[in-house]
């Protein structure tokens, strides 16, 4: 029945000229033997934000981790179905994950800077994907992109560590952006932050989606409402074992997501009634 | 939480919850055990007070330049510790040298390649047990191995024979320490280096050793300190007690015959005459002094290391 309706509210989703760049077809999770995902058809199209929302457990962040094939360091992760990056599939045995980080880049949860200087924390990805150019130029460039340059200019070569937490943050997607992927991958990016920070990352985000494409993982259903042109809303139900398995419930943009639900649970969530 | 000076008059209180009313018992109980911990303490300290002061109030007297540039000798007053001070110098920086690169880089393949498997539960296990091992079996191991079956590498019991020997009684140790280092940097940077495009060794060649370098480094020199104060292996091995020259700084030098500061102080205490028996105490404030300047080192090193983040 919800595959029913997953694949009307697609093709209403997808109905635009716009151009898909990454795409999931029948896409199951598994640790070990447990079921973490189940069946999810998603098209990313190009240069939009899109926002993953559930409740916790739904398996949003694991989904996330393998369109950059993350998940492959965590032993025991399995990941079926299809996932296209440009048509391509990322799981193909020819494809080199290495190649796909580093066209698929990703923001974490936590702020990660490296216990390096400003400056090299940026120009480690560069470095170590054989980047030829300037690097003061690059570091520069990715860091003015993060809406960062301004506030750390005068103090380069110091820790990336005695930054805020906001500025970590923003630290983080300038190193993801210094090594020119096509998509960023964030989750719960601001979960982490104070709402002054949080506003700053989303207005980047906005700027941001000129040149890439940003799917957000986040808790904060304004935030996906504010910054989000698709969202997808994702649920979990409680399995014979005592888990939880995730699912994709809806997926339209975000105005119909919030403001037309086509399912009960969506309708439920978005108006805090559960999660 | 300390009694109060005087008997706390009681509080009346309205509400549900009565103080208990063994509550100078629980006080006592509290009072008894810090005690406790204080002998304890006191214990420690005063045994290692006494040793110490033994130790120098017999040797320091002893103690001149002469005693340092001296070779052994039959008469007790010419008798010096310039052979061993030099072959515990050499054995030391050979096994070091050994030692590490094994040491660390076992660790880091342990800890950040090797798959969760029960293949490396098994080797795990092994190693912290060969840490356990008394030293006296790898000194028959290496009495065998390095002096007998590698003669014509080590040329006997060489300097060579004595360094490998301990090497293999502190690798262990040293496994253990880069493991230890390792495990306690925080996944979340592995992932980010990953994310950004990174193989395994780029992420830790630069991001995760830097921080796990101090940490390496205390745990060798905490292993070497061990290395420095071993006789066992080294007499099971037969390194000499009587050398009259130093190695030749060369490769040769390596292949030379050696004594140490704990063989020549064990020697030393076996004599009979009481004048011996102060140079022995004068050779362990020697032997404690190498040992001090070495754990010197790993707190210079490692407080080095963590300002440079």
């Amino acid at each position: 029945m919800i595959s029913v309706d997953l694949a009307k509210h697609m093709t209403s989703a997808s109905n635009g000229q716009k151009e898909i760049i990454l795409k999931t077809e029948n896409v199951s999770v598994y640790y070990g033997n447990f079921l973490a995902v189940r069946g999810v058809y998603l098209d990313i199209p190009k240069n939009k934000i899109v926002a993953f929302i559930g409740p916790s457990g739904c398996g949003k962040s694991t989904l996330l981790r393998t369109f950059n094939r993350l998940n492959d360091l965590i032993p025991g992760c399995r990941v079926e179905g299809r996932i296209t990056f440009h048509k391509q599939d990322i799981y193909d045995k020819k494809i080199d994950p290495i190649d796909i980080c580093r066209r698929i880049g990703m923001v974490f949860q936590k702020p990660t800077p490296f216990p390096k200087s400003i400056y090299e924390n940026i120009a480690f990805g560069a470095r170590v994907n054989g980047y030829r150019g300037n690097m003061d130029e690059l570091v520069e460039q990715s860091l003015r992109q993060a809406a960062l340059w301004d506030e750390v200019k005068d103090k380069l070569k110091q820790s990336g560590l005695a930054l805020s937490g906001g500025q970590q943050q923003r630290l983080c997607i300038a190193r993801a952006i210094a090594i020119q992927p096509e998509v960023i991958l964030m989750d719960e990016p601001c979960s982490a932050l104070d709402p002054i920070s949080t506003l700053k990352i989303e207005e980047l985000l906005d700027e941001l989606k000129e040149k890439y494409t940003i799917i957000i993982v986040t808790h904060n259903m304004q935030q996906a409402s504010r910054i989000a042109d698709m969202t997808a809303f994702f649920n979990a139900e409680a399995t014979e074992m005592g888990g939880k398995m995730g699912y994709l419930v809806e997926y339209d943009e975000t105005q119909e997501i919030f403001h037309n639900p086509k399912e009960k649970s969506t309708q439920d969530y978005v108006s805090g009634r559960f999660g | 939480m300390t009694a109060p000076q005087s008997t706390p008059a009681k509080i009346t209180s309205p509400s549900m919850f009565q103080p208990s009313p063994n509550l100078a018992k629980r006080y006592k109980i509290d009072r008894i055990f810090e005690i406790a911990a204080l002998i304890s303490t006191i214990v420690g300290l005063v045994v290692l007070a006494v040793l110490l002061t033994d130790v120098v109030l017999d040797g320091l007297p002893r103690l001149s330049l002469n005693f340092l540039t001296n070779y052994p000798s039959r008469k007790p007053e010419q008798a010096g510790i310039l052979s061993p001070l030099v072959g515990t110098i050499w054995l030391l920086l050979t096994t070091a040298a050994i030692a590490f690169p094994i040491g660390v880089g076992a660790g880091i393949f342990l800890e950040e390649f090797a798959a969760d498997t029960l293949a490396a539960k098994i080797i795990e296990i092994n190693i912290a047990n060969l840490a356990g091992v008394p030293s006296i079996i790898y000194g028959l191991l290496g009495l065998e191995v390095f002096v007998r079956i590698m003669e014509p590498i080590t040329k006997g019991r060489s300097i060579l024979a004595g360094a490998l020997t301990l090497a293999l009684l502190i690798l262990p140790i040293i496994i253990v320490a880069t493991r230890e280092s390792l495990r306690a940097i925080p996944n979340s940077l592995r992932m980010a280096g990953y994310a950004l495009g990174a193989t395994r060794w780029q992420v830790i060649s630069e991001q995760i050793l830097p921080l796990a370098i101090p940490g390496i480094l205390t745990g060798t020199i905490l292993a070497l300190s061990r290395a420095i104060g071993e006789t066992a292996p080294l007499i099971a091995i037969g390194a000499l007690t009587f050398i009259a020259y130093l190695p030749h700084l060369s490769l040769e030098g390596f292949q030379t015959p050696f004594t140490a500061l704990p063989i020549q102080i064990y020697n030393w205490v076996s004599r009979p005459q009481v004048e011996f028996h102060t140079n022995a105490a004068a050779g362990i404030i020697v032997l404690m002094v190498v040992l001090l300047l070495m754990n010197t080192t790993a707190i210079i090193l490692r407080n080095k290391f963590q300002k440079a983040r």
